[in-house]
């Protein structure tokens, strides 16, 4: 029994679990001290909580673009980034026309779905679009190549918007109804309403996503084509269908999170969609990519750690200024999960043919 | 064929004979070389400003200037002046190509220049190497002209004020306003850091507490839970002196955070532009800059402002646009002082002369004020005012001492 054991575990893999082990004792050691110190009241943690839920319920909507497309294509949509870019910002000067006429202050929440159905529809064209003339001509070429189209995908829309709406930051406008707090019973803290709006909706839409690819038909050819493209086929499944409709619910996702994103921030720029898609990427790695539970999990994992991890472990390491190390302490989240399970928190053991 | 090539041995021989006889009059002792300009040539000085990307209105801004002091100075000993440029794109790599490319130019007599300080560190010596003249009108960091600056940076001199001045500035303007616990927070830059420091310094000696020092990434948009972490720290005074995509999103979070409602938010003239009001919005109201001060300039400001607005139809759209008119019309004054003129109107111009006569430069009458150069390089007359936002519409942007300006002056 300890022999077997013995000849599994090799030389890196003990390292590797040393390396860990090392993380964790410094994590526990500096949240510890953190927490022995005081400095912080526990409204002051659940505020960072609840930050860290709204940020990760935004990446959580832009990493099922990631991971549904992954899951079908074995590719990463490097261009996904601009998706989220593009529809806020169409979606911005829809909602200055609104706010012009001043039919944003009588009716803002009319408005706000009415933006949200505006920024869906152009991040899904985007999305579409991008299927239809970048990764489908590619589809039986060799693997870096569809990856190197996206990325030069990525760069063209970002340019592309850059040279028509300018580099300036477009600022949108604000909602008076959701300025302020709503106070959790009972607590001194509360939550800002313009999160919990977020929020919700982002949970609404990931259940109706996860609905749909359980129960529904379609959902379930997703999951065929994923499990292997030629049996489906065999089996009447149209794959370019599919796919294109995977590209559909990926963009309208990431268009969503856009709107939602700019609800939180209140600012659109041309190289907005970069930073939360990488970490979105890394959240759908972190969960495990190709699954989609997992790429939900992950989101909200990273949103929360960024918020949260800084103040809870590092403050206590008395490292100065720990927020300039929130992006450092993200990957070293991913590297940590990774080291422990090499396919991610939810990931499937790849097979041979998919791998 | 072979035409061709017996005419361009002609050619090469009369330009050669005709060179030969240009600098017969005249022998080039200067160590760093001459630059020639033949009689119907122009003169020629350059650019090197970030005139695209997401800081594209401090280059316009500042180009803007040294268009105006061309279009005004018309002529130099009765030669035109050509203003050619290149984008330094506000970061290193920008200011070494830019620098690079301009440094091949032989009839280049002089680069105004950078915007940004990590443009200018890069771009300083490849210019200095090729003897150009170098004055910045928006370079702030206080190391580009401390005593100690290596001695590649000779030519280099600025006629904007240093970040010791301002940094200072707004600490004593805190502590005066009854503000005794302060908490800074920078974005990793160069600019923010050594803004940060000085105004901490100072701040600390004249009696203040300061209670964090934090920094973001200047990509970061959630600045709520760092925001938490300032505020768990009591402070009555929050300065970040950084740019303005992460500037707006702190102004704005910093609203929504508890602890945070009534403390009072500044920065400093990174983010003087109508840009700040579109990304801070509402929030801006009762924020405080600091910033060059527009009502201690010469008389000279009007003229200047009302020739701006009828060129380009708008506003000035950041604060150095008077560094840099003042930056050329030095460079003016210092050629004219040194060029030798030849008969035919030829212009000879030493390059290590140009250079020290930048260096001389003194009680030159400018639009920000009265400009002596120092040994090192520091020409302003750093005058600083703190302003007060009054209104978040870009529109009503128009920083001065009155009532109905936006920002308002209100220190001192």
């Amino acid at each position: 029994m300890l022999r077997r054991l013995l000849r599994r575990v090799s030389g890196t893999t003990v390292f590797m679990w040393l390396i860990g082990i090392a993380m964790l004792v410094v994590v526990v050691w500096g949240v510890y001290a953190t927490l022995s110190s005081g400095r912080y009241k526990a409204s002051d943690w659940i505020d960072l909580t609840v930050y860290g839920i709204a940020q990760g319920s935004v990446y959580a909507l832009i990493a099922l673009g990631y991971t549904l497309v992954y899951g079908i294509l074995r590719m990463i949509n490097f261009a996904h980034s601009e998706v989220f870019m593009s529809g806020p910002f169409i979606g911005y000067f829809v909602a200055m026309a609104l706010s012009q006429s001043g039919f944003f202050n009588r009716q803002p929440f009319v408005s706000l779905i009415i933006v949200l159905l505006v920024a869906m529809t152009v991040s899904t064209t985007i999305a579409v679009l991008l299927e239809r003339i970048a990764y489908r001509p590619l589809r039986r070429a060799p693997r870096l190549v569809p990856l190197i189209t996206a990325i030069g995908a990525s760069y063209f829309l970002q340019y592309t918007f850059l040279g028509l709406f300018g580099s300036g930051i477009k600022g949108y406008p604000e909602v008076a109804q959701l300025k302020g707090y709503w106070p959790f019973p009972g607590t001194s803290s509360g939550i800002l309403r313009t999160q919990a709006v977020v929020i919700v909706s982002a949970f609404v839409m990931l259940a109706i996503l996860y609905v749909f690819v359980q129960r529904t038909k379609t959902g379930k050819a997703m999951q065929a084509v994923s499990e292997d493209k030629d049996a489906a086929a065999l089996m009447g499944i149209d794959v370019d269908r599919i796919i294109v409709i995977t590209f559909v619910v990926g963009g309208a996702l990431a268009g969503a999170a856009g709107v939602l994103y700019a609800l939180l921030f209140k600012q659109v720029k041309f190289d907005m969609g970069f930073l939360p898609g990488i970490k979105a990427f890394t959240a759908a790695v972190l969960g495990g990519i190709g699954n989609v539970n997992g790429a939900m999990l992950g989101s909200l994992f990273l949103g929360i750690s960024e918020s949260l991890f800084p103040n809870l472990v590092l403050d206590g390491l008395g490292l100065p200024a720990p927020y300039q190390l929130k992006d450092a302490l993200a990957f070293i989240m991913l590297v940590a999960v990774l080291i422990f399970r090499p396919t991610g928190i939810l990931g499937e053991r790849l097979a041979v043919k998919k791998a | 064929m072979k035409r061709v090539s017996l005419l361009m041995v002609i050619v090469f021989v009369a330009v050669i004979v005709l060179t030969a006889c240009g600098g017969a009059k005249f022998t080039c002792a200067d160590p760093k070389g001459c630059v020639d300009i033949a009689p119907k040539d122009p003169v020629r000085i350059a650019y090197a400003f970030v005139v695209s990307g997401g800081d594209a209105s401090l280059g316009t801004d500042t180009k803007r200037g040294s268009e105006i002091a061309v279009d005004e100075k018309k002529e130099i000993l009765g030669h035109a002046i050509e203003l050619v440029g290149e984008d330094e794109l506000c970061a290193a790599e920008g200011g070494q190509t830019a620098a690079t490319k301009l440094a091949a130019d032989p009839k280049l007599l002089a680069v105004i220049g950078t915007n940004c300080s990590s443009a200018a560190r890069a771009a300083i010596p490849i210019l200095c190497g090729a003897g150009i003249a170098m004055v910045s009108p928006s370079n702030t960091a206080p190391d580009l002209t401390d005593e100690a600056r290596p001695p590649e940076y000779w030519c280099y001199l600025r006629t904007a004020h240093n970040d010791n001045v301002q940094g200072a500035k707004m600490a004593e303007y805190a502590y005066e306003k009854g503000f005794r616990k302060a908490a800074t927070i920078h974005d990793g830059s160069l600019y923010a850091d050594k803004l940060q420091q000085v105004f901490a310094a100072t701040f600390v000696q004249l009696g203040g507490t300061i209670t964090a020092r934090e920094a973001v990434g200047p990509q970061d948009t959630d600045m709520k839970p760092m925001l938490t972490r300032v505020a768990a720290t009591g402070p009555e005074f929050i300065y970040y002196p950084i740019f303005i995509q992460a500037g707006g999103h702190i102004t704005k979070q910093a609203k929504e955070v508890t602890g945070l409602e009534n403390v009072q938010l500044a920065g400093a003239d990174g983010i003087f532009s109508p840009d700040f009001l579109r990304a801070a919005g509402d929030a801006v109201v009762g924020f405080n800059w600091s910033s060059p001060d527009f009502s201690a300039f010469g008389a000279g400001y009007g003229d200047f402002l009302a020739k701006h607005e009828a060129k380009y139809g708008e506003k000035t759209l950041a604060p150095f646009h008077a560094h840099s008119y003042d930056a050329t019309m030095m460079i003016f004054a210092a050629i004219e002082k040194v060029a030798v003129k030849d008969a035919d109107g030829t212009l000879h111009i030493g390059r290590q002369a140009l250079v020290d006569a930048l260096f001389a430069t003194k009680d030159f009458q400018g639009l920000t004020g009265t400009l002596t150069c120092t040994a090192t390089g520091d020409c302003a007359d750093p005058k600083i005012a703190v302003y007060v936002g009054q209104s978040a519409d870009p529109d009503t942007w128009n920083p001065g001492a009155d009532a109905d300006s936006n920002p308002m002056k209100i220190w001192p």
